[in-house]
């Protein structure tokens, strides 16, 4: 009996392991489609992973810890409990409410007459807008022009899209002590290098993620003349473009001569109405050039969700009637937000660390160079500085920030690779429990 | 500007292994302009879209639009109730994860896991997308690309062909045919030739795509003929996408079969579903992808590079209705049933009115589409003089003269089927007795002149 057992269960192992090679036979030719390969790590997977495992107080990925201002809240709810229309298929390039009141409110701004029909597209968050401008303007062997640092996706998507990314550093300016993001410059020479007869677009980000720098009239134009002279494609990711502080004024590349016809300006609801979760974003630009997009979105998604569309809207208008006055939420959070900016550089400059004023958006980056920390964790070993100390710095004292170098190339990320990035937009109690963490910290050195 | 295009064109096509020198020629600015502000090869001729011209003519309120497929009946009260409560959590309006919402996908795992007769890894064998379309784009995206054939089935839902170009990759069409001597009156009556179906794979396949239940017929593909797909699959080593949005919509005497349970099929299959055409929500464009980790990680990659994350409150919401819905599974309260029941009795009564118009309905097995054969009016339509399928036609003209509105059937066929399927229009089912009153009494009258 005992025999009979030992052979069945090694017939059953044989079995097995040849129903193993099965799987392992199966797709012998390549798999997955070449346009994913290198694209599949995650800078924000990985730390939002951690963070959570460790239960740390998170000024790490940006996003409110604070709700949406009621009226948003208000109208969403308002939209939930309308008809049933609210709940099905709406216009496939953006719900008519929406893009007639995004039309008439930055018609107003960029000195254009924007048509909701043909100059808008509406996405899932800003970062699909990108998507459909790097899949319907990027072709194979395209050059693409990239600040540094820059918001992460920006890379994988024109690697995906087939294009070479071209990177050109923001660089703190000679002699100055590097006290806010404006002390970070693009040189005019170095840009006009990095130009060839492939580049197809440069892509910008004002107010910059993390850096915080929000661009000058001089320096858009100088970009701007390049475009022109090169026939350039100018992406403008705008998504934080009310958050700007101490009189900084945000412009538009797309409102300078020669450029609205060149231009996709993004934008993002999430970000403007602090409701990351509802990923309403937008393009705006020339109908030539949306166009394009518009077939790559019909092509992806086709329809954005209805109701956080009617409640976006309603958001708009209500800006449209209060716009400059103080009870326009496009006053109050960057009002409140440079509370809090004030609030997190004194608590980061009390504790010996050196943060880069940021004169716009809601990050903020600390050079981290004066802190001698033992890094004694193997597991990090082979990463780079800033990388080793976001983790250390997430386990040993439960605060989580991202690395910098993970907004810069590969070529440039070790130059970089001694910067924090802290998120301000977050309730004052976070920011406190910040604060006892590095006091605590500081103490004990 | 199309003169500009053509020009340029024609040089690309000259000046083929000297694209950069080409571009340099170009003297006049604006062949620079055009050549600079060129778009992506990827999406070139994918332009059109049959929704986009046909949605436009039945927005006029005064049509009663039988034509694009969503309902005009409300969603269940419960799950508006659990957007409205999801959305007045703070959290909840702030980013989730990004490859899915965990409370969305332990629902589906629980709720799919039932249906598959396996566990399924919520985080690993799952993805949350943009609707049943973004996972076919997720899908396409990831696993097809230039050089590989993807076999589609005719009729198929429109999408499938532009995402597959998109991806780089070859249509391969094979049509659904009607059983020799029959005169249609079910979707049943449609199925595949089985040596004319084996003779489409090769070594360059890479996948199939399939829909089932199929949308427009509704036919509901049976264990054998999903099986005798299955077998070529793995006899050429080709991945399935089955498209299965409309899975709990199957009527009386009908079974749902999920490809992916029959023997050798999970690891080759990404199976998709949809909230929307689930719960009656197609405006909140949820969907999924479900299948083996080696193949979900690279649709999880297309996600992380196309839009990263989908609506927090919304996927809430999705959850809520899921476990409301799992511990009701079987029964009749159970809205996945429910809605079946109540659909059945919406398909019968509009195959009558098709039926006393004079034109002849295939019944659906499933699905909340309809196939009417309007071959039986012999309606002139030679006064239209666009270089169109008859069928584009009759719609055309049935909205501006009857004021209701169908899609063409040959919007979901290629050109070689054409002249098999032009005397098709698809008309939708999901809407309130209002709306069928309504149609027919527009038909009613139609046959009195």
């Amino acid at each position: 009996m005992g025999i009979i057992r030992n052979i069945a269960a090694s017939l059953v192992l044989l079995r097995q392991s040849s129903v193993k090679n099965n799987h392992k036979v199966i797709m012998s030719r390549r798999l997955h489609a070449r346009r994913t390969d290198g694209v599949d790590k995650n800078v924000w997977v990985e730390f939002t992973q951690l963070a959570a495992d460790y239960k740390a107080v998170n000024l790490g990925q940006g996003f409110p810890d604070f709700s949406p201002p009621q009226f948003i809240q208000e109208a969403f709810c308002k939209a939930i409990n309308g008809g049933p229309q609210m709940h099905q298929y709406t216009r496939a390039f953006g719900h008519p409410p929406l893009v007639k009141s995004l039309a008439k409110f930055f018609s107003r701004i960029v000195g254009q007459d924007i048509d909701p029909l043909e100059d808008i597209l509406v996405t899932v968050g800003a970062y699909q807008a990108l998507f459909c401008a790097f899949q319907g303007l990027i072709d194979e062997g395209d050059e693409v022009i990239i600040i540094e640092p820059f918001f992460d996706c920006y890379q994988p998507m024109v690697v995906m899209a087939g294009g070479k990314a071209v990177y050109v550093p923001l660089r703190p300016r000679e002699g100055s002590a590097i006290l806010s993001s404006g002390d970070w410059v693009l040189s005019a020479d170095e840009l006009a290098s990095k130009i060839t007869p492939r580049t197809k677009a440069i892509v910008i980000n004002t107010p910059n993620n993390p850096l915080g720098k929000v661009y000058k009239t001089e320096e858009l134009q100088m970009i701007a003349d390049l475009c022109i002279k090169h026939n350039l494609l100018c992406f403008s990711d705008e998504v934080y473009e009310w958050l700007t502080y101490d009189g900084a004024k945000h412009i538009k590349i797309a409102s300078l001569p020669g450029m609205w016809e060149r231009t996709v300006t993004v934008g993002s609801a999430g970000k403007t109405f602090s409701a990351t979760g509802w990923k309403v974003g937008w393009a705006i630009g020339s109908g030539n050039i949306i166009k394009y997009m518009k077939t790559i979105h019909q092509n992806s998604v086709y329809h954005c969700a209805t109701a956080a569309q009617e409640a976006v809207a309603h958001g708009f208008e209500r800006e449209y009637e209060l716009f400059g006055t103080p009870e326009s939420y496009f006053q109050q959070l960057p009002t409140m937000l440079h509370h809090k900016r004030k609030k997190l550089a004194s608590c980061l400059e009390s504790v010996g660390l050196q943060p880069i004023m940021p004169e716009g958006g809601y990050f903020m980056v600390t050079d981290i160079s004066s802190v001698k920390v033992d890094l004694n964790d193997l597991s990090t070993k082979d990463e780079l500085y800033d990388f080793r100390f976001v983790k250390w710095l997430i386990k040993e004292k439960g605060l989580a920030t991202i690395p910098v170098s993970a907004f810069y190339s590969p070529e440039h990320s070790k130059e970089f690779d001694k910067y924090i990035r802290f998120c301000f937009v977050k309730e004052d109690s976070t920011l406190d429990a910040a604060e006892a963490i590095l006091r605590k910290w500081s103490q004990k050195e | 500007m199309s003169i500009a295009r053509q020009v340029l064109n024609c040089s690309r096509f000259t000046c083929r292994s000297a694209h950069v020198t080409c571009r340099k020629t170009f003297t006049t600015s604006q062949h620079v302009m055009m050549s600079r502000h060129t778009h992506a090869k990827r999406i070139e001729g994918l332009d059109k879209n049959v929704w986009v011209a046909f949605t436009a003519l039945a927005a006029d309120p005064s049509v009663v639009n039988l034509g694009q497929g969503f309902p005009d009946i409300p969603p269940p009260s419960y799950v508006k109730e659990a957007l409205a409560k999801a959305a007045s959590v703070d959290r909840m309006n702030q980013y989730t994860r990004g490859f899915g919402h965990p409370s969305l996908v332990k629902a589906l795992s629980q709720v799919y896991g039932k249906a598959y007769g396996r566990q399924i890894d919520p985080l690993k064998e799952i993805l949350v997308t943009v609707g049943g379309y973004g996972s076919l784009f997720s899908a396409i995206q990831a696993l097809v690309e230039e050089g590989d054939e993807v076999i589609i089935i005719e009729p198929f839902f429109d999408c499938y062909v532009p995402m597959v170009r998109m991806a780089g990759g070859k249509p391969v069409l094979i049509p659904l045919r009607v059983k020799s001597g029959k005169k249609t009156i079910t979707s049943a009556d449609w199925f595949l030739d089985p040596d004319e179906l084996a003779g489409k794979f090769n070594s360059k396949t890479k996948a199939i795509i399939i829909n089932t239940p199929n949308n427009p017929i509704g036919k509901v593909f049976t264990k054998d003929e999903l099986q005798m797909i299955a077998d070529l699959c793995i006899k050429h080593d080709t991945l399935c996408f089955s498209d299965e949005v409309y899975e709990w919509l199957v009527y009386r005497g009908h079974q749902h079969v999920k490809i992916a349970t029959l023997p050798g099929m999970w690891d080759r299959t990404v199976t998709i579903g949809s909230a929307g055409k689930t719960f009656s929500v197609t405006g909140w464009k949820l969907g999924w992808s479900i299948g083996p980790e080696h193949l979900m990680k690279h649709l999880q990659t297309v996600m992380q590079n196309s839009l990263y994350t989908c609506p927090t409150p919304l996927q809430e919401a999705v959850a809520q209705g899921l476990l409301l819905n799992y511990e009701l599974m079987d029964q009749p309260e159970c809205y996945f049933t429910s809605l079946a029941d109540e659909l059945e009795g919406k398909r019968d009564r509009l195959a009558a009115i098709v039926e006393e118009a004079g034109m002849t309905p295939v019944i659906p097995e499933g699905g909340y589409f309809m196939l009417v054969d309007v071959t039986a009016l012999n309606q002139d339509l030679s006064h239209m003089d666009e270089d169109e399928a008859y069928d584009y036609k009759f719609v055309k003209w049935m909205i501006k003269e009857k004021k209701l509105a169908a899609i063409p059937v040959t919007a979901f066929v290629g050109e070689e089927s054409t002249k098999d399927f032009e005397k098709y229009i698809r008309l939708c089912f999901i809407k309130q007795d209002s709306t069928l009153d309504a149609a027919r009494s527009i038909l009613k009258s139609w046959t009195k002149v």
